[in-house]
């Protein structure tokens, strides 16, 4: 396990080192980010969606008993904008980007496409494992605030399941709930989450045991290594959060 | 090469090669499973480090080069993989311009589109410029990574088991294109195979390894009249050769 960390750490070490070099390989880096960013839209927002729904009707009877209900929304809103939607999110894009990486990254490196690449000049290291690592982490902030929005639109109708409640009243109640506090914190850790899911991912994948099995464990350990890396840095972000907001 | 030495734990793969290639020749290199073949090549290339010896491509000592000049020699060698080792996330036409992209000449759109075909005419496959490699036949493959390989006209190729996994027919025609290479680039080839017949076929000089050194050297006829019975009965017993 040590081995394995101080391998990562290397491998994390050298990313930015590459990083700030050139080439900068922005032409695959836009591919990236379009593969990585807007292909992934259709599920993020699916279960951002579900995510407000479920939350929203879940918690409702609970409030109900205190007489609160009017604060359902409000509930709701700092939820899911502070932690469950970035860790869903988190969790959803580890499982679809960080195995399609990992399994993109092995199945080349065991039908020697990387090598290929290097023979012919290219480093493949930049073109593959900093490309993407870079889309994943600027593209995780995106589909986080777009699978809150559609979470806030599905706590909307969960509202409107049982009630009736104004769009105006409905975003009027969550933005006097939000405050700086709730906002920031949570957008800066998507960054973290990202690039953990680009960087165990690339190095999964690029470190891979020859032949088919490695293809297999590759993807299965990006998707559960970078997923227990997502919760890792959720707990630090939270003590370090409230460090600041003491 | 002089005294080239690349071991894998306690597995001496490469004990001491010595070993030269002329210009415009093409050498193979003959050997059972797990000789250090391939690894022998993919030390030239740069994807392995040897242990120890030294190597000159092109009349530099490759010991004494930087980064950078070592990037551009290796520019110029260029490398067939067994597996053809095509981006399968591309099309043929961009696995063909990929390498042409990365030379930091810029080429425009007409000139890329001209070397491309260029290079598929020459390996008869001018018709699968916009197929997946998951489209294409085993030799087709083998085809279009020549191809690929061949289109920063190399000075030296590198043919690593050109002919495994194909039909006699097919293998005659991979032969008979290293031919070609040769003859219209006037490259050096290093050719790792066990194909007797492309052996035959292609073949100026041979080595044959066995134990990590450079056991016999000669043409294919003398190898195959060679005093040692060792060597005599890979060339007159295919069996040995998977053995």
């Amino acid at each position: 396990m040590l081995l394995r960390v101080s391998s990562l750490a290397l491998f994390t070490f050298r990313f930015f080192k590459e990083v700030v070099q050139p080439p900068y390989e922005i032409g695959e880096l836009a591919t990236q980010s379009f593969l990585i960013g807007y292909k992934s839209l259709p599920l993020i927002g699916t279960t951002g969606f579900i995510i407000g729904l479920v939350l929203t009707i879940q918690s409702r009877p609970t409030l109900a008993k205190f007489g609160a209900e009017s604060w359902l929304p409000a509930m709701v809103a700092v939820s899911i904008i502070r932690e469950i939607g970035p860790v869903i999110t988190a969790l959803i894009f580890a499982g679809k980007v960080g195995s399609g990486i990992g399994a993109e990254l092995a199945s080349m490196h065991v039908t020697e496409q990387i090598d290929a690449m290097q023979v012919s000049g290219t480093n493949p290291f930049k073109y593959l494992v900093v490309t993407r690592v870079v889309a994943a982490t600027l593209m995780l902030p995106i589909l986080v605030v777009f699978a809150d929005g559609i979470g806030l639109f599905g706590s909307f109708i969960g509202v409107n399941l049982r009630g009736h409640v104004s769009g105006y009243l409905y975003l009027s109640q969550i933005f006097q709930s939000l405050e700086y506090k709730d906002l920031f914190p949570a957008f800066i850790k998507t960054f973290f989450f990202g690039f953990a899911v680009g960087v165990i991912g690339s190095y999964e994948g690029f470190n891979s045991n020859k032949g088919t099995e490695g293809v297999g464990k590759a993807a299965n350990s990006a998707v559960v290594f970078a997923s227990l890396m997502v919760f890792i840095i959720d707990m630090i972000a939270v003590q370090v959060t409230s460090l600041f907001q003491q | 090469m002089e005294h080239l030495r690349k071991s894998f734990g306690d597995n001496h793969v490469l004990r001491d090669i010595t070993l030269e290639v002329n210009k415009g020749e093409n050498l193979v290199v003959l050997g059972q499973s797990g000789t250090g073949k391939s690894v022998l090549i993919q030390c030239i290339v740069g994807l392995t480090e040897p242990d120890d010896g030294r190597m000159w491509i092109l009349g530099e000592d490759v010991a004494t080069l930087g980064a950078k000049e070592l990037l551009a020699l290796r520019r110029k060698i260029g490398f067939l993989f067994q597996s053809s080792a095509l981006y399968d996330s591309m099309t043929v036409r961009d696995n063909l311009e990929f390498p042409l992209r990365r030379q930091g000449h810029p080429l425009d759109r007409d000139e890329l589109e001209s070397l491309v075909e260029e290079a598929l005419k020459n390996v008869g496959l001018s018709d699968a410029i916009d197929l997946m490699p998951s489209e294409l036949s085993g030799g087709m493959r083998k085809r279009v990574g020549l191809a690929r390989t061949l289109i920063l006209k190399p000075e030296i190729m590198l043919y690593d088991e050109p002919t495994t996994g194909l039909d006699p027919i097919t293998s005659r025609e991979i032969s008979g294109l290293i031919l070609d290479v040769q003859k219209t680039y006037n490259t050096s080839s290093i050719i790792i195979t066990h194909d007797i017949a492309c052996a035959r076929r292609t073949a100026d000089r041979i080595v044959v390894m066995k134990e990590g050194i450079c056991s016999a050297e000669g043409s294919f006829d003398e190898l195959e009249q060679s005093p040692d019975a060792w060597v005599r009965s890979f060339f007159s017993d295919p069996a040995a050769i998977v053995a």
